[in-house]
């Protein structure tokens, strides 16, 4: 049994210590926030925040995440009441098909969190190794820069 | 349909921003298959019963039921945005759904820019129809004449006040009547949704990870499949000793029928290690002497081929050519990449007479039917449904996982099995978009102006897509009886295939085109967004440039020379405006480059113009800014147009300057992930600008393809602009730029 801090909610997790983090979130908590894209750490697609930092949790193991806390898209916000960061995906509908997106809200809100004013350019940068093949890129770039605004 | 069920969740949208988690599923609908009534539109004809698109249920809301599906291009909100228009309800009471071959309209295959045409019309339609009906039904209910009842959401209102509602007046079979053609549509001033951005119905639930993709459908019990695929798709297994494997822990069952071989276990992680181990043991019999990634264009142009004349004018004038031009461009195979590799979920009847399978394929129906014949099972014992996936842009793997978790779920009945391809089996054995190679010619006139203009093209195919037959499954390919590749064919006009927009929309006296079409495949190619579109227009495009600088003639004046259709002008001159052509300073290393195309010949117009800058030293482009204007006809949702013109346009920019399949003569791919194919990153995309031309009244023509062509060939020309190098070879590498400048 491992314990694990997810969202607000500490759980007891049944998995062996050397699983991926993101088959633990996924097929273990239920939780659909972060994709599989790659499972090689090349796409972002699973990016969570571990103790606020953007991790791709593909590539984490559930036993290095020791006691710090793992936040998904879901523990921003709900259907009913999404967060500012979430709010502006919608606003400026930054998405076509959609599957990178929890990652990239995730990644965002790593940066935000840290430089909650970034330029442009400092948006483009932290998400250049996110992958998108729809290209809603400049949707998304709109999005962070709307919930850095109104925040 | 008797197929089991096992669904907790499914991709039924409701409007308003929430996702329909439950449904109840009713008995199979019947379908009149009839000749059809000529005043029916879209796919309305071929399934004009008014129930088959519409349910108005008792508790107020109203069920769209369409077999287009969502691909992330906005189709569920745009047919929910013509349903609340035409049937004047609030568009918040609809849920719409799509992609059950148990329960919608067979619309076939979602692709080719066909779902505004085909069934957003059908929609539009048939909600018109019922609005009719149901009115008329109100009106011998309150004793008036229907002329002077009006509706207000699902109210229908006489004139002294009295009313009933849509849901007082479906009780039963009412809507089990054919559609007459004869309801009116609304006009413009009458509407409240089409032509107005209503945000997507699907962004709240992905942006908060709601469970709307079938990555996300976890039905109780299910366990974790995953296919061993060989090195190279024409290898086949030697020897394998699945003792090992077996052993492990989780494991459920290994699998092998004949060169096919996966793994059932409890955990992903378990599925995952035992693969693995199950791909160290499996021994392969390659096979080599085919083409590589190198020689295919060589290949392409001696293999055996049918040589399809697809245009054959001839100039009738006797003006004497003053000089000719002849260019080769090629295309390697490209990848649709879908950033999340493709999964399904099956689940075989515990007597093993019927699996349900939910999947992201575009042709559930088609594939539903190919799985069916592969697996040797009943008519109807195979029931597809639709949840999304990620992004597919066409034929991926799709279908093929759809096949394999049946097949992996037929070796534990009544268990759900998810088979998640990973990102190297995504990468490896997608179909990709064919390698082609076209040769344009010129014969011009004394003001450089052409004469006779003809054109070559090479090609594999781009259609192996299910199509109901098993030999079209990647997985059938290698069982113990396998089904073989079908040969394919080369879809023929109107809409073309490898040869899609090889005739130019320029009207030339002398316009002679022929496809050399290939049917053997060295590498598995299938449509990809725009199929040979996107290589066509980069030729003729990339060519008319050349003939244009020949000339010395400004490239947007020349192009008009010869194109004589209005709307085209339209946005060609609407392009070159809002880009300030007219007025473009030349700054050091930067250049401007214009293209146009009409998606298929009689589709969406686009017309794009692009500024890059160029390093000398490098090699390297930067696209600074593209403006596209856009002509789809009618627009229903502005937004949704510019998502994906500016998507297929950024797409295409990654296609044209980063993206090659490499492969050996054995056939292995060695482009097995991102860093071995590199796609366009955020700080790579440039700003874009869709300037929409709007058509009120005019017919649908769809927009999901129309920028791809375009975008390739107007980067050409900036390039060629900024720096002197005409790039003929895709993609356009840093070295091939530096190569291009020394030539």
């Amino acid at each position: 049994m491992a314990r694990l801090k997810v969202n607000g909610r500490v759980h007891e997790v049944d998995a062996p210590e050397d699983s991926w983090l993101l088959y633990v979130l996924r097929n273990d908590l239920g939780l659909n926030g972060p994709k599989y894209g790659c499972g090689m750490d090349q796409c972002g697609a699973c990016t969570v925040t571990i103790g606020g930092s953007a991790v791709r949790s593909c590539v984490t193991k559930l036993s290095e995440v020791g006691d710090k806390e793992v936040v998904t898209v879901e523990g921003l916000g709900t259907l009913d009441k999404p967060s500012k960061l979430q709010q502006a995906f919608i606003d400026e509908q930054a998405a076509q098909c959609g599957y990178c997106v929890p990652g990239m809200i995730m990644k965002a809100k790593a940066l935000l969190d840290f430089d909650p004013k970034p330029t442009e350019a400092k948006v483009r940068s932290a998400l250049n190794e996110n992958l998108c093949r729809c290209g809603a890129h400049n949707r998304i770039v709109r999005a962070v820069l709307r919930a850095s605004r109104e925040a | 349909m008797n197929a089991p069920t096992h669904l907790s969740r499914r991709g039924l949208l409701k409007a308003g921003g929430f996702i329909a988690l439950g449904f109840s599923l009713a008995g199979p609908e019947v379908f009149a298959q009839q000749a059809g009534n000529p005043a029916l539109l879209g796919d309305l004809r071929q399934f004009p019963r008014i129930s088959s698109w519409l349910r108005i249920n008792a508790d107020k809301s109203v069920t769209l039921l369409v077999g287009k599906v969502e691909l992330g291009q906005g189709i569920l909100t745009a047919v929910v945005q013509l349903c609340a228009d035409e049937l004047d309800v609030d568009i918040r009471r609809i849920s719409v759904l799509s992609g059950d071959t148990a329960l919608v309209p067979n619309e076939g295959t979602t692709a080719g820019s066909f779902s505004m045409p085909n069934c957003g019309t059908a929609v539009r339609q048939v909600s018109a129809e019922a609005r009719a009906l149901l009115v008329g039904l109100a009106a011998q209910k309150l004793g008036v004449d229907a002329g002077v009842l009006r509706v207000a959401d699902g109210a229908v209102i006489a004139p002294d006040g009295r009313s009933t509602s849509y849901w007082d007046l479906v009780t039963g079979k009412e809507l089990e009547v054919e559609a007459t053609g004869k309801a009116p549509m609304k006009v413009a001033g009458e509407r409240r949704y089409i032509g107005r951005d209503v945000p997507r119905l699907d962004i709240p639930a992905k942006v908060v990870g709601a469970p709307i993709y079938v990555q996300d459908h976890r039905p109780a019990g299910m366990v974790h499949g995953r296919v061993v695929r060989p090195p190279s798709a024409r290898a086949r297994l030697a020897s394998l000793d699945t003792a090992a494997v077996e052993a492990m822990p989780g494991v459920i069952k290994v699998v092998r029928d004949g060169s096919f071989i996966g793994v059932v276990a409890k955990r992903e992680e378990q599925a995952l290690a035992a693969a693995s181990k199950l791909s160290q043991a499996a021994k392969w019999d390659v096979k080599g002497g085919g083409p590589t990634s190198e020689t295919i264009y060589d290949w392409l142009q001696t293999a055996p081929a049918k040589d399809i004349p697809i245009k054959d004018q001839k100039r009738t004038d006797a003006k004497p050519v003053a000089a000719s031009l002849e260019r080769v461009y090629r295309r390697p195979y490209q990848m649709h990449g879908s950033i999340g590799p493709s999964a399904a979920v099956a689940t075989f009847a515990a007597d093993g007479g019927s699996v349900a399978i939910q999947t992201h394929s575009q042709s559930v129906f088609e594939t539903s039917e190919a799985i069916r014949k592969m697996l040797g099972l009943a008519e109807g014992k195979v029931r597809c449904q639709h949840m999304q996936g990620s992004g597919c842009y066409g034929h991926n793997g799709a279908d093929d996982v759809a096949a394999d978790a049946a097949l992996l779920a037929r070796a534990v009945p009544g268990t759900p099995v998810r088979v998640q391809w990973s990102r190297r089996d995504e990468h490896r054995y997608e179909p990709y978009g064919s390698a082609m190679v076209m040769k344009a010619k010129a014969d011009l006139d004394a003001d450089g102006n052409v004469l006779d203009w003809t054109f070559d093209l090479w090609s594999s195919s781009h259609g192996v897509r299910p199509s109901g037959n098993p030999g079209n499954l990647l997985a059938a390919h290698y069982l113990e009886k396998p089904f073989a590749q079908p040969t394919p064919v080369n879809g023929g006009g109107p809409n073309y295939a490898a040869d899609r927009n090889a005739i130019a929309l320029y009207e030339f006296p002398g316009h002679k085109v022929t496809t050399h079409f290939v049917a053997e495949m060295p590498v598995r190619s299938s449509s990809t967004r725009g199929l040979g579109a996107y290589a066509n227009i980069f030729a003729i495009e990339s060519f008319i440039d050349e003939l244009a600088a020949m000339a010395k003639a400004d490239p947007v004046e020349y192009r008009l020379r010869f194109l004589k259709d209005a709307r085209a002008r339209d946005v060609v001159t609407k392009a070159a405006e809002r880009f300030g052509w007219a007025t473009w300073q030349r700054k050091e290393g930067h250049g401007r480059g214009f293209a146009f195309a009409r998606y298929k010949n009689l589709a969406a117009y686009t017309a794009i113009a692009m500024e890059v800058r160029v390093d000398r030293s490098t090699g390297e482009i930067r696209v600074l800014r593209a403006v596209a204007a856009n002509d789809s006809g009618e627009i229903v949702s502005p937004d949704g147009v510019a998502n994906q013109i500016e998507g297929g346009l950024i797409q295409s920019l990654s296609w044209t300057l980063k993206e090659g399949v490499r492969f050996d003569a054995e056939g292995a791919v060695s482009s097995g992930d991102w860093e071995s194919y590199p796609i366009l990153t955020f700080e790579e995309v440039p700003a874009i600008e869709v300037v929409h031309v709007n058509r009120p009244g005019a017919p649908f023509l769809g927009t999901g393809e129309a920028s791809q062509g375009p975008a390739g060939a107007a980067l050409a020309n900036a390039v060629a602009d900024a720096c002197g190098a005409r790039l003929r070879d895709l993609p356009f590498t840093p070295a091939r730029v530096m190569a291009g400048l020394k030539a």
